[in-house]
């Protein structure tokens, strides 16, 4: 019972001192600023881990239903080859070659249906229909077609990530304005010249938001389509089998795994993105 | 430039045309298996009208016509008794269950927490980032084991899928409703603060309306993701009940056509669903506009 309350002090005491923070007027200070924001999701973040902590012992849940992040952590160091292993078979091999091919494929569809206003009347509707669908179902047929391995995985990956990809380009090939266009034709630019020059920089936001939207994606297509049948390793065969142990801790250092490498995926996407698309007003009121 | 008008056309041909190579697939990837056969049973194989007849007949093909895809689903839900466990309806409904209270829970915990980051600064840096954090978490990953674990506490049926679905919908709303409760101007709260409007006040009539727009399309991404979280929550339960199960457990016995059935269920589900908040959308939307009083997005 300590143990709880004195979580629930902590946790005041944090809150107070984010109150605190955030109160503190920083003025043209733009390094103290910085730092404010920087602490505090960071003293959030650990409240969260603190309690966690603290709760699970002092209300003495039982490890198999929440064990402490301590001991999720001890379990990480303890069994790194195994999560290493998992992380390449799923991550290197499957996630990131269905992205590639998936974002690929529909960056190059939606190129090629550019031209013909027809297409792309009619796939646009269909598009937007498919990337509202439980697509992960097509997991089952995926592991039938092309086996147990890696590549199955990656065809569900593909799939899931084509449709956003396209249909955000095809939006953003559209983003450039008549005034822009007439400019690119009165220079006698040619179409490949305007795409090149004018279009796909005015594209670059709409891509970007597709291949963040992917990046997410992608680690679940492959983490579930991994439910349907693997060869023995991999992150989804591990969660699965641990489930069915009751290896609770080991699940979750899967999962934290997943996780670090979830917002790793995304924070390099989104680090690509503010020097490709540094001129964009979101990322320049963001910068100052 | 893409218009309003004429996209029925274009739309139509383009399922016509991926009907027709759905077809012409059929025939191609289920050709082996009618080859395979004809050379153990030491005939000749089939020429190809014969060959186009059998690949689409088979019972477990590697990928099955539309119209056997077709003739299951009417099998499964207009020809079945809705309480059997064959029904397809009797499968919908629990994964729709679970998905709509998923969905009712997500919605309302994302529109709580909008509401307090906005009204909230600390709570606006550090909430945010972990919301926005807790979102690269492959959480269906987890969902077996949230299914597994809650089952063992004495908690099963309709919550825990529930559950995965809230988690998965509440991240549209919070982003979407930030942004809408942020919406109004500097203008348009200054004019509140002229008339000594309380902060409920300017909730109610300001910020709750404007964000009208915004939550709606929140909504649609929510509602369609929150079907994902329900359908591949059923799956690890041990394929009981639900098109989650119904999938898992086609592919445990290799019933392909129940598989593709139970596929275009869903999408029908996710389709119906969507356009149910369309719906809800536009009719809102009207309301407001014909209120004087209302804001007008």
């Amino acid at each position: 019972m300590t143990l709880v309350i004195a979580a629930l002090v902590f946790w005041l005491a944090m809150w107070w001192v984010n109150q605190r923070l955030v109160a503190i007027d920083t003025g043209f200070n733009h390094g103290l600023a910085k730092s404010i924001n920087f602490a505090v999701p960071l003293i959030f973040g650990i409240t969260l881990f603190v309690i966690w902590e603290l709760v699970v012992r002092g209300l003495e849940i039982p490890f198999v239903l929440l064990p402490p992040p301590s001991m999720i952590g001890a379990r990480i160091i303890s069994s790194l080859p195994i999560l290493w292993a998992d992380f390449q078979q799923t991550f290197l091999k499957a996630v990131l070659a269905g992205y590639i091919l998936g974002c690929g494929s529909g960056f190059i569809v939606a190129l090629l249906i550019d031209r013909s206003s027809f297409l792309q009347r009619g796939l646009m509707p269909l598009g937007n229909f498919v990337s509202a669908l439980p697509i992960v179902g097509v997991a089952p047929i995926m592991v039938m077609w092309f086996g147990f391995d890696w590549q199955s995985k990656a065809a569900v990956v593909v799939i899931m990530t084509f449709f956003p990809m396209l249909v955000n380009t095809v939006q953003g090939l559209a983003a450039a304005n008549h005034m822009e266009r007439d400019l690119m034709n009165t220079y006698a630019a040619s179409w490949w010249q305007t795409l090149t020059k004018l279009r796909l920089p005015a594209a670059a936001p709409f891509i970007f938001n597709a291949l963040k939207i992917n990046s997410t994606l992608a680690l679940i297509g492959a983490i579930v389509a991994e439910f349907f049948g693997t060869p023995i390793v991999g992150m989804g065969f591990r969660i699965s089998t641990e489930v069915g142990r009751m290896n609770v801790d080991m699940v979750w250092a899967e999962i934290a795994v997943a996780a670090l490498a979830g917002s790793a995926f995304y924070g390099s996407v989104a680090l690509a993105e503010r020097a490709v698309t540094f001129w964009h007003p979101s990322i320049r009121a963001s910068r100052n | 430039m893409m218009t309003k008008d004429g996209k029925t056309i274009p739309v139509l041909t383009i399922v016509m045309v991926i009907i027709a190579i759905w077809y012409a697939c059929v025939v191609w990837m289920n050709a082996p298996f009618e080859y395979d056969k004809a050379e153990r049973a030491k005939i000749e194989p089939p020429v190809f009208s014969e060959l186009v007849s059998k690949t689409m007949t088979q019972d477990r093909p590697v990928l099955p016509a539309p119209h056997q895809v077709a003739q299951e689903i009417y099998k499964t839900t207009v020809l079945k008794n809705v309480t059997s466990k064959r029904s397809l309806i009797y499968h919908s409904w629990i994964t729709l269950s679970a998905t709509i209270l998923g969905f009712i829970i997500g919605t309302a915990l994302g529109i709580a927490l909008a509401v307090g980051i906005v009204h909230n600064k600390a709570m606006d840096k550090s909430v945010m980032p972990w919301v926005i954090t807790s979102q690269t978490i492959p959480i269906l990953a987890i969902a077996p084991m949230i299914i597994v674990v809650l089952n063992a506490a004495g908690i099963s049926g309709l919550l825990p899928k529930a559950l995965i679905s809230t988690y998965l919908s509440f991240f549209p709303v919070v982003v979407g409703m930030v942004k809408g409760l942020r919406s109004p101007d500097t203008a348009q709260l200054d004019l509140m603060h002229t008339y000594n409007a309380s902060t409920s006040q300017t909730f109610w009539k300001l910020r709750w309306p404007s964000s009208m727009p915004y939550l709606f399309t929140s909504l649609k991404i929510a509602v369609a993701i929150s079907l994902v979280g329900a359908i591949v929550g059923e799956m690890p339960t041990g394929a009981v009940a639900g098109l989650g199960a119904r999938l898992l457990a086609g592919s445990y016995y290799g019933q392909t056509i129940q598989i593709w059935s139970a596929l275009f269920m869903a999408a029908a589900l996710a389709a119906v669903l969507v356009m149910l908040v369309g719906w809800a959308h536009t009719y809102v939307l009207k309301r407001m506009a014909e209120k004087p009083e209302g804001v007008i997005a």
